[in-house]
């Protein structure tokens, strides 16, 4: 069983729509990773060119924000649930 | 003190409620709630706050009503067009509820203003619709030591969470840095369902009263997300930052100071963004912009 990911919305143009899609990775590196050869272009809107997560992108594993896990080295197992959370400004 | 008669009445529905009463009554209309932008969210946080009966609201917002707020600033009619913000919405507040005291401030709230600006009340609701905004009223907030509710909605989704300077999770630890130029959609670039603005500014209200109250679990540390694609509320943690820049350990920011003037796509076209984005001098220099 693969993992879950959520994607926000205004990244779903990358996923042909997809609120949600399946993924795997024993990390989260690792997931993004596989995410960007499924999607081609996500990787670079969630991480910067050395590879690590952008300050403003929050990800959580199983409504856990990894910051307070093992950031981007956080393990993940199958039917983990991982959302990409943005702020939202609009009012 | 007691409450009159027509407050009774008035109040009733909620009076009866054992978490409010009379006593509980008689706070909210002791209680001060100022209210940043009164649009999308704004509006319905405003409504459902005069209504119970918070005895003062301010009212900041710089704009005037336009055509294309009506969808979803329930605050104001067709008449309104072409006015003030604060005014039309202190009319339509104190005729639902003249025992309300509605400070209009028509005015944008600046790094130079915001402490002052706040400083009377006893709670923040941030319904602005720019970052810049959200990072000034987080940080004053954190400065004053003043509760705060958070909330943002665009396209069918939104956010929320209260806020207890130094005892839970700012918006900041939450979100350290602002995205870069463009990287997060505004209600003019991405489009607003009015409705979600209302499920999202009526949960502000909600958690606001509740904060006042003492009643309930408020929504501390917890971030709620309403995605309206699916109808669907989730809740992710958030905790406390200790390195956060302005509510951490060892604080970076102790005055105030805008961020960039980014997403404040209310005012400036997409397409523009890039060069207006730069003029503001703030924290984070760039005049990149692209999605996300």
């Amino acid at each position: 069983m693969p993992v879950t990911v959520r994607i926000p919305t205004p990244l779903q143009r990358l996923t042909n729509g997809q609120g949600e899609v399946p993924c795997e990775g024993k990390t989260v590196t690792e997931l993004l990773n596989n995410l960007e050869q499924r999607y081609p272009g996500i990787k670079e809107r969630l991480c910067d060119q050395s590879g690590k997560l952008r300050r403003f992108v929050n990800v959580f594993v199983n409504e856990e924000d990894i910051r307070f896990l093992q950031g981007d080295q956080t393990a993940i197992k199958d039917g983990d649930e991982v959302s990409i959370i943005p702020a939202i400004a609009g009012g | 003190m007691g409450l009159s008669k027509e407050q009774v009445a008035r109040y009733s529905r909620q009076l009866i409620l054992p978490e409010i009463g009379v006593k509980g009554q008689e706070r909210l209309l002791h209680s001060s709630v100022l209210i940043v932008g009164a649009g999308g969210l704004g509006s319905p946080a405003a409504l459902y706050l005069a209504a119970a009966g918070v005895g003062t609201l301010g009212i900041i917002d710089e704009e005037s009503v336009a055509l294309s707020n009506l969808h979803r600033q329930v605050l104001y009619a067709a008449d309104d067009v072409g006015r003030p913000k604060s005014l039309s919405a202190k009319a339509r507040l104190l005729a639902l509820n003249p025992e309300v005291a509605i400070t209009a401030i028509q005015a944008r709230l600046t790094a130079s203003n915001a402490l002052a600006v706040l400083q009377p009340y006893d709670l923040v609701l941030d319904g602005s619709d720019n970052v810049s905004t959200r990072y000034l009223v987080n940080d004053a907030c954190v400065l004053l030591g003043k509760p705060l509710v958070y909330g943002g909605v665009v396209h069918l989704d939104g956010q929320l969470m209260a806020i207890f300077p130094r005892r839970s999770a700012c918006f900041r630890c939450v979100f350290p840095e602002p995205p870069r130029p463009g990287a997060i959609p505004s209600c003019q670039e991405a489009g607003v369902i009015g409705a979600a603005a209302g499920v999202v500014g009526s949960l502000m209200a909600h958690e606001a009263l509740k904060v006042i109250l003492g009643i309930g679990d408020p929504l501390v540390n917890r971030l709620l997300v309403f995605e309206g694609q699916h109808s669907r509320f989730r809740e992710v943690a958030v905790r406390r930052n200790p390195t956060c820049a302005v509510c951490g350990d060892a604080p970076s920011i102790t005055q105030l100071a805008e961020e960039q003037g980014v997403c404040n796509g209310a005012e400036v076209p997409a397409t523009e963004r890039g060069g207006s984005a730069t003029q503001g001098g703030g924290r984070h220099q760039t005049s990149e912009v692209r999605p996300f």
